[in-house]
């Protein structure tokens, strides 16, 4: 139930107000916030610093699992927009325009459509999505779209043939399958704790309430 | 809070007076430059022009290296690899090439205002109304995100203090659940906050 007091909802105010409301700026801010705040416990270099292995893609995963799919992809898109205007989010402090030049900028770009894919598989399992199809959703979205955006850009970067850069990436998907893993594990105890992490249930209360 | 000021590096020369778009610009146009080039010769006149803008911006070598430090083990392996695959000059350049590009990223950062990259943000976002967008609830979710930050990493620490005081410390479920959880509760009390002061009427 929407409450007008003293003026009149105009055409022009409706539509915004439709599409992001102060709900969803929030939960898009803070999941943008915490998926910056994963990668503050330092990185895990295998590789000296190519491209680090941090928790921040397991906030990713987790966006996705929790905020359905539109909302997560602006939360990416968000931190993204941060990392690119300087501000050093990004694990082990990086930041700057200087990451997208560099052969880890797919992987990151690859956080847009991976989140979004998590996001949208887990909203298709509805109230109460399982086990199996959000670990499905965190595999494919989580690791496979990045991967399929990251290795073209880092071979067209270092001028490595698509397979050898393929290879390399291979280094890192061990860790990246236990953090899909791992985020199913976090998005199913979260959402046992506070129902309203699984986004249709989510969407269901936003629409009884009439918010 | 520390750490949330970016790399900026004051200082008054040319390069820090240009306009946040026209550097943006600029950087493009350098980047593409840079792919096309591929003789070392003329890569080496790249690196030379590049030193040369690092040295009229005045940011310093710390400043410099800094940018460039996160790729030095890359680059170098960069070129173990282009060495065996291709050749002497084929490494060179490819390897040149990455460093320069990031190089030349890095100096739009250190000489340009994280507020005056945002506000060029938040001009380019102005399109975006006519796709029913609101420009100010887009800059109000960018700046709510960094007030986010600190708070978010505030509830880490004390999770993290929570599971030391439980004995569960080598659980990575018994931090991030409790975290994740935390956020969100965070996260729709500040809907609410906001919706009770007017955000949605």
């Amino acid at each position: 139930m929407v409450l007008v007091w003293d003026r009149p909802v105009t055409d022009e105010q409706r539509p915004s107000r439709r599409r992001l409301p102060a709900g969803d700026i929030a939960r898009v801010s803070v999941f943008a916030a915490l998926i910056a705040v994963l990668g503050l416990p330092g990185t895990l270099n295998v590789f000296g610093d190519v491209v680090p292995i941090t928790l921040q893609t397991l906030g990713v995963m987790l966006a996705g699992a929790i905020l359905g799919t539109w909302r997560s992809a602006l939360a990416v898109a968000v931190l993204l927009v941060l990392v690119a205007a300087g501000l050093p989010l990004l694990a082990g402090g990086r930041g700057g325009l200087g990451v997208f030049a560099g052969p880890s900028a797919g992987f990151l770009i690859g956080w847009l459509p991976g989140a979004a894919l998590t996001g949208w598989i887990v909203e298709r399992g509805g109230r109460a999505p399982g086990t199996m199809r959000m670990l499905a959703a965190c595999l494919a979205g989580g690791v496979g779209v990045v991967y399929l955006c990251g290795i073209p850009v880092q071979a067209l970067v270092t001028g490595l043939s698509l397979g050898k850069t393929a290879l390399l990436s291979a280094t890192f998907l061990p860790g990246d399958l236990i953090k899909a893993v791992l985020a199913t594990v976090v998005a199913r105890g979260t959402q046992r704790a506070y129902p309203d992490a699984i986004p249709a249930v989510h969407r269901e209360r936003l629409r009884a309430g009439g918010r | 809070m520390k750490g949330l000021t970016g790399a900026y590096v004051p200082g008054g020369s040319p390069l820090h007076r240009l306009p946040a778009g026209v550097k943006l610009a600029g950087l493009a146009v350098c980047c593409t430059a840079l792919l096309l080039l591929r003789p070392p010769a003329a890569l080496a006149v790249a690196a030379v022009v590049v030193a040369a803008l690092y040295a009229v911006s005045g940011v310093g070598v710390t400043a410099a290296w800094a940018q460039v430090r996160p790729v030095r083990w890359f680059a170098l392996a960069l070129f173990g690899v282009q060495l065996v695959v291709a050749d002497l000059s084929g490494a060179v350049s490819s390897t040149l090439r990455v460093v320069l590009a990031i190089a030349l990223a890095g100096l739009v950062t250190l000489t340009t205002r994280t507020a005056d990259l945002m506000a060029f943000l938040e001009r380019c976002l102005a399109p975006a109304r006519f796709a029913g967008l609101d420009p100010y609830r887009l800059s109000l979710l960018l700046s709510l995100t960094l007030r986010s930050v600190p708070v978010v990493a505030e509830l880490a620490t004390r999770v993290r203090e929570a599971q030391r005081a439980r004995g569960v410390e080598r659980s990575p479920r018994a931090f991030a659940v409790p975290l994740v959880v935390g956020a969100l509760r965070h996260a729709d009390a500040l809907g609410e906050a906001l919706a009770a002061r007017g955000l949605d009427d």
